[in-house]
């Protein structure tokens, strides 16, 4: 997040896009209802009437993976009716007219009927966003797992941009982070281009930081990320594959083709349970939980906080640092840590982001990085005076659709998401009973009209199928959706990754389309 | 600013400052049961009634704004015999039963009857006779141990905006509840547990697994292990479980949690946590020692950067994990291993 | 010693022969509830609470009296057991007044204890009840009747020093209460307050008349600390609420730990935060005294001539 969130509630309208607040960030979603009560004005889009939608001054109910169109539609009215914020595009941008030039293609008319909804709804909607002094914008998953998921991350930035909602309280650009520790992981370099703080392989001075600082030659080569690892391992290019704390099994695309790539390399599993992927694996290592181990967690807001230890780790099972360590150890590198703080130390200095933060100085509350000396208190909104680049960079970006949509075979379209109770895979939450007794199985979300069609009644199994698979589920009829699209929450196994497709990727950071499935639907007999 | 004295303390505090608020500066505690500093003060509870000089009755602190000169007893007799008479009214309609309570050692009620010495009500009269709503898989609002206070209606209103429960009926027959009673599960409550935590007694309680007594606990400060808002909590131990889970003033959370945080804890104590390392052989999973295991995983890694090249090991690391775990699987695969396959699910 | 096998709960186990039951539980980290029951003191048998289940035996066992032999097989939690100790908790709380909201003893009672564990209550009716008998007439011992099981463990600690034997039972059945002397009230009575009594009590029947309304247990913190009067170094807790010391209390005295006033005040003088001022007895009365006289400091403070 550009912004804290904590400041949601005195925002002045709010924008929340491919995002089911309420239910996957629940707490945020408080904070937006709170804003609402203070007289905030709130735009809603999304393919489903999701909670927050009743609370919408305008709702648009956009058919799945069509963000993008509708983004550019409301830049084209805020340009169309001189909204926009002059002197910010002045002072502080580049590429403005390249972009203006491209969103004067997309008139609401023609968002609407791409995206479904009606022109004026869009003009309202752009009125509210960039007449309000303090504009906030909420987007989640639901804006980025598209093939072109990167590029409508632009677009949002663009109406930011444009009306200087970046680097200012109560505003800016908030994508909500789905787990616990996603920032953490992105900061520390789980990820194959960057080291920590986001250094890039690419660039030799990193590497050689970096070889100073580990004292080992390193490899400059970017590496592969997920889609690519599981696609690499099906044709045999990918020998080991080491799966700490996840379950593509269940979270990944095309559940099939991930099991038939799992099954042919050397798979090793770190977990707390034996999930559907530790089942496949020829090594699992039990590791300790968050309430077993110390160490930090970074928040949505990138304020790292605290983990403190509770209980013991049950049996044998180890902190995952420890594990790591261990390895590394028998794999010929000595280094040796005594706790988690002694790692992070060493993250302090390679990570210019994280130079001013300590574990003293976040025992009571935790800090917001960028924060570069032990004086700084951290930042709460980033972007203040100029973004961090120098100037706001406009892109124009053009609206495809996905290969998934208008398959005459698969006439509907499929889109996923998570429901209130249930966390990811339900490796964790589905060992409350009470949780499962609310949402303990896999369900579809299907209109009123499709059932009728259907001849299908609520409650009842049906079969879903998709060119990648098909599974069996009940349906929940519900006219949260539109006719022709159906929702499945992904967090069970053997449900919506089936069917999703894993071979669309976003060009630029080549995250799967999840968003947007054709499938079919039958009854069963 | 404004100038006050309380219980003889020389106070400074700024225009539109509560008694409360000024007290609580110089350290002089009040009693409340219906506060909490974000909700908007409404006074229903009257505990906090204090005594000002020259003042025709004793207002109560939470929603009394200071003044210039103002000189303000916070125990005096009138103040100290006025709370009595409360907490035996309060008593006079609530079950003498803290020798069972799960509330007992973290109830307001019962620790200010402690500090004024109200044994019983003097009281004789009709009884509350609610039926227990156990509806709710979560927790159960046993509204014959409520005290009115209003707290769970307004953190569900204000601060949670859910608007589940509300004041029903008028008189004798208040109570809190759902519209038109239909019960919890019946009604919009999402379940955050919200209104359980700040009940000051026993009405709104967890249902929780196991049976404990808050004096047998410990409470230690962490993060949530769930969603991406980094929710301040503390864990509720003991004997080494996690019992329950309170919402901590954390900077994202300002003391809320989700059903999530609050009541989906059972995991970490689960029977079905792995506990020893297992490796296949002949095609089953079976347990090791870490010592074996670690040497399958590193013959296997230097057999393949012997063979194909360090390239042809892959690694996803894990967002629900600390950041110092991250950073060292990194530097594992980077430093050790030899190669930049590391990933890990942001994009999932 | 030679070591027999027993079963508890399902669980083997290898224990010296002259263990009884409850130690041999204790062994492995099952707790059987007693009230009566001290390892210290006597084992009388009295409270019945620690009742187990033994395979072929025809009724249940008092654990703390009954020792094993080989092969026993105890079940300390079977249901017979369990409702036993229950019937045993109702006719307790039936004559135990329910002040829990307010009792000192709240949070540290071995009563709530099990109350709260097999979820008993206090019946609703009334029946007869042992009036309200508090006796404060001693200045450090708060003694209440109405709140007392009779399991003894006063008594059998008061006894242990020769020449005190102060308390006592009195009187026979529903009347049967503890005694001191000759019914005498404590401070009419040959008590010294040397307040062990005070550390053995389950129950809210014999408490600290110093902290009465201080705090509640669950506010309070302790700190371990020696007595440095004499040579025994009775052990002591300093007891702590938001980190300040409002009281000092005698641990439960062990073979040749005799526990005496002069060491309970002067550790209360050295640490307690809130001392309050001490009595001694003199002409068979309580009077406020001076710590000098208290402590009997007097002729070392003139010859240090301070």
């Amino acid at each position: 997040m550009t912004n804290s969130v904590a400041e949601i509630k005195d925002a002045d309208a709010i924008f929340i896009t491919g995002s089911n607040t309420t239910e996957s960030h629940p707490v945020i979603g408080a904070k937006v209802k709170q804003a609402i009560k203070r007289g905030a004005k709130l735009v809603v889009a999304d393919p489903r009437e999701i909670e927050l939608a009743k609370y919408a001054d305008v709702f648009l109910q956009i058919k799945p993976g069509t963000s993008l169109a509708l983004n550019n539609a409301l830049a084209h009215v805020i340009l169309e009716e001189g909204l926009e914020d002059r002197d910010y595009i002045e002072s502080t941008t580049e590429d403005f007219e390249k972009f203006a030039i491209k969103v004067k293609e997309y008139t609401p008319e023609k968002a609407a009927e791409i995206c479904g909804v009606s022109p004026e709804d869009i003009r309202k909607a752009a009125r509210i966003y960039a007449e309000a002094g303090k504009a906030s914008i909420l987007y989640c998953m639901g804006i980025t797992q598209h093939h072109n998921g990167t590029e409508t991350v632009m677009s949002l930035s663009n109406l930011a941009l444009m009306t200087g909602n970046i680097g200012k309280e109560n505003a800016g650009i908030n994508p909500l982070r789905g787990q616990n520790n996603v920032q953490g992981a992105c900061d520390m370099g789980a990820l194959p281009n960057v080291l920590t703080g986001y250094q890039p392989v690419a660039n030799p001075q990193v590497i050689e930081k970096f070889e100073k600082a580990w004292g080992v030659k390193l490899n400059n080569k970017p590496g592969i990320t997920i889609p690519e690892a599981m696609h690499g391992a099906e044709h045999g290019d990918i020998k080991v594959l080491y799966v700490f704390g996840e379950n593509p099994m269940v979270s990944d695309p095309d559940t099939n083709h991930v099991k038939k790539a799992l099954e042919k390399t050397f798979l090793i599993v770190q977990d707390l349970f034996l999930t559907e992927t530790a089942e496949l694996a020829d090594v699992v290592l039990p590791a300790a939980a968050f309430a077993e181990k110390d160490g930090t967690f970074v928040n949505t807001e990138r304020r790292v906080q605290r983990v403190r230890k509770a209980v013991d780790a049950p049996g044998e099972a180890k902190a995952d640092w420890l594990i790591f360590m261990e390895l590394m150890n028998v794999l010929g590198y000595s280094k040796k840590y005594k706790n988690a703080e002694e790692i992070f130390n060493e993250i302090r200095e390679v990570t210019p982001q994280y130079v001013g933060i300590s574990y003293a100085r976040i025992e009571e509350v935790g800090i917001q990085w960028p924060c570069p000396t032990e004086e700084h208190p951290g930042t709460k909104f980033l972007h203040v005076g100029k973004p961090a680049r120098g100037a706001g960079l406009f892109m124009a970006v053009d609206f495809a659709p996905s290969s998934e949509m208008n398959k005459a075979d698969y006439p509907l379209t499929l889109t996923t998401g998570r429901n209130l109770y249930q966390y990811h895979t339900t490796t964790m939450t589905g060992k409350t009973d009470a949780i499962n007794k609310k949402a303990g199985e896999c369900y579809i979300e299907i209109s009123p009209s499709l059932a009728a069609n259907l001849k299908v009644e609520d409650g009842e199994m049906v079969k879903v199928i998709s060119p990648r698979g098909e599974i069996k589920t009940k349906a929940r009829v519900t006219d949260i959706v539109a006719d022709n699209v159906v929702f499945i929450p992904f967090h069970y196994a053997d449900g919506a990754n089936v069917l999703t497709n894993g071979e669309e990727l976003d060009k630029y950071v080549k995250i799967p389309g999840l968003k947007v499935t054709g499938v079919k639907i039958e009854k069963l007999a | 600013m404004i100038n006050l004295k309380i219980n003889g303390f020389e106070v400074q505090v700024e225009e539109g400052t509560t008694i409360l608020q000024a007290a609580s500066k110089v350290g002089v505690k009040i009693p409340t049961f219906c506060h909490d500093p974000r909700l908007v003060p409404h006074g229903t509870c009257r505990i906090c009634v204090v005594e000002v000089e020259g003042g025709r009755n004793l207002p109560t602190a939470c929603t009394t704004p200071v003044y210039e000169g103002m000189n303000i007893q916070t125990e005096s007799k009138e103040v100290v015999q006025t709370r009595r008479e409360i907490l035996d009214l309060v008593l006079a309609n609530h079950p003498l039963d803290c020798l069972t309570c799960e509330k007992s050692g973290r109830c307001t009620l019962q620790d200010l009857c402690y500090q004024y010495d109200i044994k019983e009500t003097t009281y004789v009269g009709e009884r509350k006779d609610f039926e227990v709503d156990e509806s709710n898989p979560f927790y159960y609002n046993d509204q014959n141990k409520c005290i009115l206070c209003g707290k769970c209606v307004y953190v569900c209103s204000q601060l949670q905006g859910t608007e589940a429960i509300g004041f029903a009926e008028r008189g004798f027959p208040t109570h809190i509840a759902t519209p038109f009673n239909q019960g919890l599960e019946q009604s919009t409550c999402v379940s955050c547990g919200n209104c359980v935590s700040v009940c000051p007694v026993g009405a709104l309680m967890p249902k929780s697994k196991e049976k404990f007594r808050y004096w047998e606990t410990k409470t230690v400060r962490t993060t949530c292990s769930y969603c991406g808002v980094g929710c301040q909590m503390d864990l509720v131990v003991k004997d080494d479980k996690v019992v329950g889970v309170d919402p901590a003033m954390g900077a994202s959370n300002e003391g809320l949690l989700c059903v999530k945080g609050k009541f989906a804890y059972n995991f970490v104590n689960h029977p079905s946590r792995l506990t020893t390392p297992l490796v296949r052989k002949d095609g089953k999973l079976v347990e090791t020692s870490w010592d074996e295991a670690y040497e399958v995983i590193a013959n296997k890694i230097n057999e393949t950067k012997e063979t194909v090249g360090a390239d042809a090991i892959a690694a996803f690391s894990s967002a629900r994990a600390l950041t110092e775990d991250n950073y060292l699987m990194q530097k594992l695969m980077r430093a050790v291993v030899g190669t930049n396959n590391i990933d890990h699910c942001a994009r999932l | 010693m030679k070591t027999i096998s027993v079963t508890i709960n399902g669980k083997k186990l290898q224990v010296p022969e002259n263990y009884t039951i409850i130690e041999a539980a204790k062994e492995i980290g099952i707790d059987i509830p007693a009230l009566c029951y001290d390892p210290n003191l006597d084992k009388v048998g009295a409270c019945r609470i620690c009742v187990v289940e033994v395979e072929g035996a025809r009724n249940l066992m008092a654990a703390c009296t009954t020792p094993i032999t080989e092969g026993m097989v105890i079940s300390t939690e079977s249901k017979n057991a369990v409702e036993t100790r229950k019937e045993i908790l109702r006719l307790l709380l039936d004559n135990h007044p329910n002040d829990c909201l307010v009792c000192n003893k709240a949070g540290e009672c071995k009563l709530q204890e099990y109350a709260f564990k097999y979820d008993v209550k206090f019946r609703q009716h009334d029946g007869e009840r042992r009036q309200a008998k508090v006796d404060n007439t001693n200045p450090y011992i708060h003694r209440d009747d109405s709140k007392c099981v009779l399991c003894g463990k006063c008594v059998r600690t008061c006894n242990k020093v020769e020449d005190r034997k102060v308390l006592s039972f009195g009187e026979r059945g529903f009347e049967t209460h503890i005694v001191a002397d000759y019914d005498n009230l404590m401070a009419d009575s040959s008590c010294v307050s040397c307040a062990r009594c005070l550390a053995v009590c389950p129950v809210g029947a014999l408490m600290d008349a110093r902290t009465m309304g201080k705090a509640r247990v669950w506010e309070t913190t302790t700190e371990d600390v020696k007595c440095t009067v004499c040579e025994y170094g009775c052990d002591f807790e300093l007891l702590k609420k938001n980190g300040k010391v409002y009281a000092v209390r005698a641990k439960s005295p062990v073979e040749g730990r005799p526990l005496c006033l002069k060491g309970r005040l002067s550790v209360d003088l050295t640490y307690n935060e809130e001392v309050q001022v001490p009595y001694v007895k003199k002409d068979g009365k309580f009077v406020e005294a001076t710590w000098e006289e208290a402590l009997g400091l007097g002729k070392l403070l003139s010859k240090l001539g301070k």
